[in-house]
This record gives structure tokens, sequence and C-alpha cells, in this order.
């Protein structure tokens, strides 16, 4: 395995008295598609916080590119950041702003871009996703499912290298679901990012995996793909399975 | 026993974690101001939001304020045989105390809890962090449009405040019961100073930054702070919080204020 993009080496986080994440090591390699899974309140959104450097670790080190985002300053925080793209669970889009302007914004920020480039560049982007004639809309306006494409393209703006999904498919029903993780396959294809995609919507997200994580109990579980984890030898984690799971290769089946 | 020094120590610790919080959220959005792209628009359509649409409040308020000082004043001042003074009793009620007092009230009730609510939302829903996120800073994009155009604003508006209350106090004073229009002006000329025009103005660029600094840093922190709860409760509590304490931070300032500079 070529060297890991970001690199987790005993890292603990609690809250109060709340251990959300206890001694956790694990390694997400470049360009593939790594699921972090557990079940809610297990330390899987605190783990996205803490590779972007939204949240400090108690302990250990959190390494990205090589670099510990635990020591970073905000001038090198928000340099590595820009290797990020963000997909939140709610896409967070900024809602006193059109879809156009949402998806503008990076752009306009932090490039130096004349007007018309960034017109052009966000409407081939919204093109793309399927959004076209959507961007005079505001986010209100929008149905669940657009809005995450409307935050996969406003992440997808500065080409990151690194795409983070939270989430991805709450609130969104089967269908539409499939049309995400669809819509991810083709951006990762097309942008060659790495992906990490926090979810409990197992097992149907173990299709897209390359490596899966599975968190519980502050506890961390890291498998090289996703029929490993039903030989796993660990009784927590067979428990896990087993009980938010059921059988892997029947779900399959039923799909 | 140990369980409520316990508890005191939490509430210590608790206090000034806040108010180390408040305070280099402050130094956070003073720095926005000198980092770029400089957010011009924004900075204009928060004046236009937090200023131009209290005119019409401001208005009410002071005229309807000058008018009760003339009326009060008058009969006051007739028991002495002095009504000749109303216009510098009103002129300088208003110019030192009232005008930059009631601006400030009126605009955190009418724009203080808006901003604070607008700030909170985006923090819940994760704007905010999508702001980090994409490497731009939330201080500079959100807060300092909203602290440059409040601490334009508001002075402007406390100047407006007092015009429009002379005006009501003559309209009570000189048209209603009768008080000699030269005596009304004259008065007011030769008992205003630049000291008291100073005081009201240095007045209202303080209670700017209060209101500001105040109302946006609650909804800023909407999620650390303590009892506040989650969700839209969080946002709505936050935001009575952030009215309440801009309120009384204005008057006690405005006490400490007239003590220094009196």
């Amino acid at each position: 395995m070529n060297e890991p993009i970001i690199r987790f080496n005993g890292v603990s986080k609690s809250f109060g008295r709340q251990q959300v994440l206890d001694g956790v090591d694990f390694a997400i390699a470049a360009g593939k598609t790594t699921v972090i899974a557990g079940a809610s309140g297990q330390g899987k959104s605190v783990t996205l916080k803490l590779i972007l450097g939204l949240l400090k670790p108690d302990s250990g080190q959190i390494l990205v590119k090589g670099q510990d985002v635990a020591q970073m300053r905000a001038a090198e925080l928000n340099a590595i950041r820009m290797h990020f793209g963000v997909l939140f669970q709610g896409a967070a889009l900024l809602d006193s702003l059109s879809v156009f302007d949402n998806v503008a914004l990076p752009l306009e920020e932090r490039t130096k871009l004349s007007r018309e480039e960034i017109r052009a560049k966000v409407l081939a982007m919204l093109e793309q996703l399927g959004l076209a004639g959507h961007e005079g809309k505001f986010p209100a306006q929008l149905s669940g499912g657009m809005k995450k494409r409307v935050g996969l393209a406003r992440a997808l703006m500065l080409q990151p290298e690194i795409m983070l999904f939270d989430e991805p498919t709450t609130g969104l029903d089967p269908e539409k679901a499939m049309e995400i993780y669809q819509l991810f396959a083709r951006t990762q294809q097309q942008f060659g990012y790495t992906s990490i995609i926090v979810s409990h919507d197992i097992p149907k997200i173990f299709n897209l995996a390359d490596q899966v994580v599975i968190m519980d109990k502050g506890k961390i579980a890291s498998f090289e793909n996703p029929e490993a984890i039903q030989h796993s030898a660990d009784p927590d984690i067979m428990d896990f399975v087993r009980t938010t799971m059921g059988n892997i290769y029947r779900s399959r089946e039923m799909e | 026993m140990l369980q409520r020094i316990e508890r005191l120590g939490n509430s210590t610790i608790y206090y000034l974690q806040d108010l180390g919080r408040m305070g280099l959220f402050l130094l956070a959005a003073i720095g926005g101001i000198f980092k770029r792209p400089f957010r011009l628009q924004a900075t204009i359509r928060q004046a236009q939001l937090i200023g131009a649409n209290s005119f019409a409040v401001i208005f009410f308020t002071a005229a309807f304020t000058g008018m009760v000082l003339g009326l009060q004043g008058y009969y006051t001042l007739r028991k002495f045989g002095s009504e000749g003074a109303l216009g510098s009793a009103v002129a300088l009620s208003l110019i030192r105390e009232l005008g930059p007092v009631l601006t400030a009230l009126m605009v955190t009730g009418r724009a203080g809890s808006a901003m604070c609510a607008e700030i909170g939302i985006m923090r819940n829903s994760e704007q905010i962090d999508a702001l980090e996120c994409m490497a731009v800073d939330p201080f500079r994009y959100l807060i300092t449009p909203k602290l440059l155009a409040t601490i334009i604003s508001i002075p402007i508006l406390t100047l407006m405040f007092n015009v429009v209350g002379i005006f009501g106090g003559y309209v009570a004073g000189v048209e209603l019961l009768g008080v000699n229009p030269g005596a009304y002006f004259t008065g007011m000329e030769q008992s205003v100073i630049n000291k008291d025009i100073n005081m009201g103005i240095i007045k209202s660029f303080v209670f700017a930054l209060l209101v500001v600094w105040i109302c946006t840093g609650r909804g800023y922190f909407v999620h650390a702070i303590r009892g506040a709860g989650f969700g839209a409760e969080g946002v709505s509590r936050v935001t009575t919080q952030a009215v309440v304490l801009s309120s009384i931070s204005i008057l006690i300032w405005d006490y400490l204020l007239t003590a220094i500079l009196l």
C-alpha cells in the first residue's frame, strides 16, 4: 500500500466525561473510498471534524499528507483545507445565497478568477451534476437530494484531493440515495479524489467501499475490504456487525 | 459540600472561558476589517438592514420621546417660572442621554436580535463550519460586515434621533403649550456645548460596539453556551439572552461613560 493520505495515531477525544475516541489508530489510503461506519453517537462526525481541524484531539496525532493537523496554526490549517471538499449532513448551503452564489463562493473567495470565468465554471459544474436551470433558486426551495448535489458541486469547485461525506444519504429515500452514490462514483472517477464517507447506511454503502473502518465504543477496527469484516475475530465487532447489519451477503442478494 | 465547591469551580471556569471566548471573538471580528478581499457590498447591505431600515422606528421613538420631554419639562419648569429653559432641557437630555441610549436599545431590539438569530441558525446548520472548511474566514465573511455596519449606523441614527426629538419637544412645548419659539432655540444654543455633543457621539460608538459584539457573539457560540439547549430552542434562548445582555450593558456603560466624561 502506498503512503496513506490520512493517518490517526493514538487519537483520543472526550467531551466532558464522555470518551468519544479512545486511542484510535487507522490509516486512509489515497485515491480510494473509505467508509467509516458505526452506530449514532460513536464519534463518526467527530472523526471528520478532527480531520478538518475543526476540533482538536485531547491526545494523539492526526496526520494529513504527513502534517499534524492538531499542531497547525490558522494559516497552515487554511492551506491544508484547500485540499479538502466537504459535503455536510444537511448540505450546509448558505441559505441567504442562491444556488449559483453558493457554488461560486469558493471561487470568489479563494481564487482570482474573473466574473466571467467563475460564471462559466459554475454553470458547467451545475450542468454536470444535473442542476442546470436551478442556479437562481434558493436552498429553501430545493429538495433534500438537490441540496446534496449543490453541496457536492460547491465542494468540488476547487478540485479537492480529499472529499469528506458526512451521512450523505440521511433523509433521502432509497432511490435518491442510490442516485447520490452513483454520483459519487462518477465524480470520483472524473476528479480522482480520495473519498471518505461517514455513514450508517450499511450495508448498502459497502458497495462503494474499498476500505471499511468500524467505530464502536471509542475503539476502531479497520478492514481492507467489506468482506474482511465477516472474518473478524473480535467479538465486539462481530456483535456490532450482527446487530446493525445482519448478513451482508444476504442483503446483497436482495438488491 | 465537596460537590458544591466543584460546581462553583465549574461555573467559574465556564464564565472565564466564556469571557475569553467573547474577547477573542471581538479581536477576530476587528481583525477581519484588515483582511482581504474586503466585503464592501455585504457591509453596505448590512448597513441598509441595520441602519436604513431602522429609520422609521427611530423617527417615531424620537418624535414621541421629544414630545413627552416637552410636555413634562414644560409643567416642571413652569413651577419655577422658567419655561424659557425648555429648549435647553430637552436638547441636553436628548443629546447627552436619551438619544444614544434609546437608539442603541431600539437597534438592539430590531437588528441585534435578528443578527443573533441569523448567526445562531448558521452555526446550527453547519454553515459556519462549511465556511471554515472552504478556508473562508467566517469572521471576515460574516461578522465584520455587521460590525462595521452597526458602528456606522448607530451614531448616525443617534444624530437623527436628537434632531427629531428636539423638533418633537418643539411641537409639544411651542406649538401646543405656547412657549416662545425664540426662547426655545436660543436657550438651546446657549446651553449646549461641544462637550455634550462629543459625549453623545462617544456613547453611541461604544453602545454600537456593545450591541454588535454581544449579539453576533452569542449567536456565534450558540453551541457552546451552557443551558441554551440545542436547535431552534437554543437559538431562541440565546437571542433572548443577547438582547437582555446588550440592553443591560448599554445601561451600565451609560452610567460609567457619564461618570467618566461629565
